[in-house]
């Protein structure tokens, strides 16, 4: 069979996962891609756990990846992260994770512990993790609801699955008119971010010093 | 509002979910008239509609009104729709079950969505049932493309028929996005509408008439389905994977030791998991089976695997019409794969080496679980010693406010399907029941009608074998004992409240409400009336002045229905204000009959709710007692040495400032 590329998007219901992966996913339509993507609404809107799944190549069967076949991971909360890094390849694969952390409720009830160490338990073999402050980019970009696009602009240079200007093209036409610039102007610091990331070691980009 | 599919130029190719498929393929094909009620998976399907031009496309109270309106539609001889969940079609079941007795004039299609695995659904019902029950042809997409299609091929199949066609998505169908080209919209003519009261009236003796023409129609359907493109065989082009000891067969048309039968997105999950090393039988057109070419295509392989997802509802036919593969050896289908749950490639796998189709042994654990004898599901919690992040109430939900009253009541709450049924969850843990659309109010009702009886056998002193089972009743609850449980010694009288949701009140309440008017109980209704259909995404409904198509309506406000109802105690109240709600609901348990209390806060994710100042924690004040963590708010945060409020996500409703005996929860730049 050949080979098939498998995104995973991981977040807190809210953070734009959803919008992240479309925008990805058409993307990769225009590259030529077959491609299919997979989330779950309804329930999991409600501040609960929620991913997307996004897989392409050149002949696309189920819309979603299993545990042990992720290229990359994107997740939008540390503690996300670490609940679906059983999904990424045993071997090598890609993390880039939010610095941030939205403590679910049993946390906040006092019945639960937020893990210790997130960065620290992503590691793996041949595996590059990466700590991006979508925050602190949102922010520099002037609008503090674009973080999931400086995200996706980290991920879109690791990718290396299409240019700048495909990625630009495809959000100027994807998100809500007003936010066209602050949009651009976020994806632009992640994809400037995701470019200064060396291999095999845990970073910390998009924090401006 | 998702991406209107209708401003895109036909012969393009764009990313469509399942549902923007399907409302795209019913439009391509001229329909006319759609109705549904929201409900996960489906609800994407009319809102996609409703953006294309030429539809008349609403939001039903419910889905035996969305159904009885598209039946009316193609009585008027035009293509019309009606989409649901799967658990509407149960409401909509009575008049589905006798529009196959009738049939119809433009074509008629039931779009059903089912939830397997359940991920916004109370049951995992498998809709295909409802296929041979009823006695209508089904079509099963398992991708984007085919649901284009099939939405628009399922309209002429009606009317080819002369039976409705149900369309069943599943979850991830409908909220899988693949590739779709697009087409053009073509209106048929419409049919003309001649009055036939021996097809359309169904008094008993047209029905029995009806009943047997509707075989003669199914005969046609099975004929249909034998030849429809929609079934397919896909021959394997290799070998790879070949079972040790399998006769080889290996020639010019590739591997023939295994053959799969598979329909819907399982087909997806089987090729993932089996690739080559199998051939298949995919069914599109799942009611009536084309079981000859089934038949044909097994005596063409070794072994047969049957892969769907949920039921054995293929399987089991298979077997009734006797197909076998060429070794004789039975069809392998729920024996190796899960009945519970959704199916995935690794579930296949793991079945395919079960059976012995594919070389390995499964991993034990995993294997127990897919055969349902473990509950652990692994797909579903891959790192279980992580702290669970399940939905909640969000920051400023009038729901809470409501709940964290209606908890301090002693009552038993029964409850109902929406946002607010997440306030069963602890902390607030106010719900004792939840069973469908609608069922608070009746429930509770029949739950105050045994109350009543129970207590006149106290009363006449003859109820020693009732008093036992009160006994064990009160034992089983022991341990989720209310901060202030109201039960009156040993008489069984605990309030009853139920609540119900303001589209879930349009939807299936009045109903139930009207027989606590008529047969006199005193359970307390409680509307938490957030302006809107909220679990779904913010979908109008009767009470919020303004349609799906963003036509203006008349507001129906339920205590208008309430009084018209001659419910004698009626009041409105903001949750907000819980002194003002806690007292109008003692009033309202104090009044002795039917009450409706409708608690009226509109849900703070519409647009036109501004959020107020957020409130902080006074870190001098605060003692780290977190009592006011137990009102379950995301916003307010345990750190582990003291209590936070994020000021990102709080909506300033003030909810939590009354649990502080600190007096420590102030609004933003507000000093003692």
């Amino acid at each position: 069979m050949t080979a098939v590329t498998n995104v995973l998007l991981a977040g807190v219901g809210g953070q734009g996962t959803i919008l992240a992966g479309k925008i990805l996913a058409e993307v990769l339509r225009r590259k030529g891609h077959d491609v299919k993507l997979s989330e779950i609404h309804g329930m999991s809107q409600r501040g609960g756990s929620v991913v997307t799944y996004v897989r392409f190549g050149e002949k696309v069967f189920a819309p979603v990846v299993e545990q042990g076949e992720a290229d990359f991971l994107l997740a939008f909360e540390k503690l996300e992260a670490l609940r679906w890094a059983p999904f990424l390849r045993s071997q090598g694969g890609v993390v880039i994770v939010n610095d941030e952390i939205i403590q679910p409720l049993a946390v906040n009830l006092g019945q639960a512990a937020y893990p210790h160490d997130v960065v620290g338990r992503l590691q793996g073999p041949g595996r590059l993790v990466i700590v991006a402050d979508g925050a602190a980019m949102a922010a520099q970009a002037g609008d503090t609801r674009t973080q999931n696009v400086a995200l996706c602009g980290v991920l879109a240079r690791q990718m290396v699955a299409a240019l700048r200007g495909d990625w630009q093209a495809v959000i100027a036409t994807m998100v809500p008119p007003k936010t066209v610039e602050a949009n651009l102007a976020a994806f632009g610091l992640g994809w400037e971010a995701g470019g200064r990331v060396g291999q095999d070691q845990a970073l910390l980009v998009g924090r401006s010093l | 509002m998702t991406e209107a599919a209708a401003a895109l130029a036909p012969r393009v190719t764009v990313l469509l979910s399942g549902n923007e498929a399907v409302a795209r393929g019913a439009w391509e094909a001229g329909v006319l008239v759609a109705s549904a009620y929201p409900g996960t998976p489906s609800t994407e399907i009319l809102e996609n509609l409703a953006a294309m031009e030429g539809v008349s496309a609403e939001w039903a109270p419910n889905e035996k009104v969305a159904y009885e309106t598209a039946f009316g539609g193609c009585l008027a001889g035009v293509r019309s729709l009606a989409a649901m969940k799967h658990v509407g079609v149960n409401v909509a079941a009575d008049p589905l079950f006798t529009s196959v007795y009738t049939g119809v004039n433009g074509g008629l299609v039931l779009i059903s969505a089912d939830d397997p695995g359940m991920h916004s659904s109370q049951n995992e019902q498998d809709n295909r049932r409802y296929a041979p029950f009823a006695r209508l042809p089904m079509l099963e997409p398992a991708d984007s493309a085919e649901a284009r299609d099939m939405a628009t091929l399922a309209f002429q199949l009606s009317e080819d028929l002369g039976l409705p066609v149900m369309l069943r998505l599943t979850t991830r169908v409908s909220h899988s996005k693949s590739l779709v080209e697009l087409g053009e919209r073509r209106v048929p003519a419409p049919k003309a509408y001649r009055k036939d009261p021996a097809k359309y009236v169904m008094v008993p003796a047209n029905a029995r008439v009806r009943r047997v023409d509707l075989e003669r129609r199914l005969e046609r359907a099975r004929a249909a389905a034998e030849a429809s493109p929609l079934n397919r065989v896909e021959w394997a082009s290799g070998s790879e994977h070949r079972a040790a000891g399998a006769t080889s067969s290996a020639g010019a048309a590739g591997a023939r030791h295994l053959g799969v039968i598979t329909a819907g997105i399982a087909y997806q999950y089987a090729r993932e998991a089996l690739g080559d090393g199998a051939s298949y039988f995919k069914v599109g057109m799942t009611y009536p089976l084309p079981i000859e070419r089934i038949r044909e295509f097994a005596a063409q392989v070794d072994d047969v695997l049957i892969v769907e997802e949920l039921d054995p509802y293929m399987e089991e036919a298979i077997a009734a019409a006797g197909v076998r593969p060429r070794s004789g050896r039975p069809a392998v289908g729920k024996a190796v794969l899960p009945a519970i749950g959704e199916l995935s490639p690794a579930r296949v796998r793991r079945g395919a080496q079960l059976a012995g189709f594919l070389p390995g042994l499964p991993d034990p654990v995993a294997a127990r679980a897919d055969a349902g004898e473990t509950a652990v599901v692994p797909e579903a919690d891959p790192a279980p010693a992580l702290p669970d992040r399940p939905p909640v109430l969000c920051p400023g939900c009038p729901h809470r406010a409501a709940f964290w009253v209606l908890r301090r009541l002693g009552a038993v709450i029964t409850g109902d399907i929406g946002c607010y049924t997440l306030g069963a969850a602890p902390p607030l843990s106010a719900m004792d029941s939840c069973i469908c659309m609608g069922a608070s109010i009746t429930v509770g009702h029949g739950f105050a009608k045994a109350q009543e009886r129970l207590r006149a056998l106290h009363a006449v002193g003859e109820a020693n074998e009732a008093n036992e089972a009160n006994e064990a009743d009160k034992a089983d609850k022991a341990d989720e004992a209310n901060e202030a449980d109201a039960t009156g010694g040993d008489t069984p009288s605990k309030p009853v409240i139920a609540v119900i949701g303001d589209s879930t009140f349009f939807h299936s309440g009045i109903t139930g409400l009207m027989n606590v008017v008529y047969n006199q109980s005193d359970v307390v209704t409680v509307v938490l009336d957030n302006r809107t259909t909220g679990m779904t995404g913010h979908q109008p409904n009767p009470g919020t002045g303004v349609t799906l198509q963003g036509v203006g309506a008349p507001v129906l406000q339920p205590e208008d229905i309430a009084r018209a109802l001659r419910v004698p105690f009626v009041e409105v109240v903001d949750p907000n204000d819980a002194a003002a709600f806690e007292d109008t609901l003692r009033r309202a348990l104090g009044s002795g009959g039917p009450a409706v209390v409708v608690a009226r806060a509109p849900c703070v994710l519409l647009r036109s709710v501004k959020p107020k100042k957020p409130y902080r924690v006074d870190a001098a004040a605060c003692n780290a007692c977190r009592a006011c963590t137990r009102i379950g708010c995301p916003a307010i945060m345990f750190t582990g040495t003291r209590v936070e409020i994020d000021r990102s996500l709080c909506r300033g409703c003030a909810a939590c400032v009354a649990l502080c005996r600190q007096n420590a929860i102030r609004e933003e730049g507000v000093d003692l």
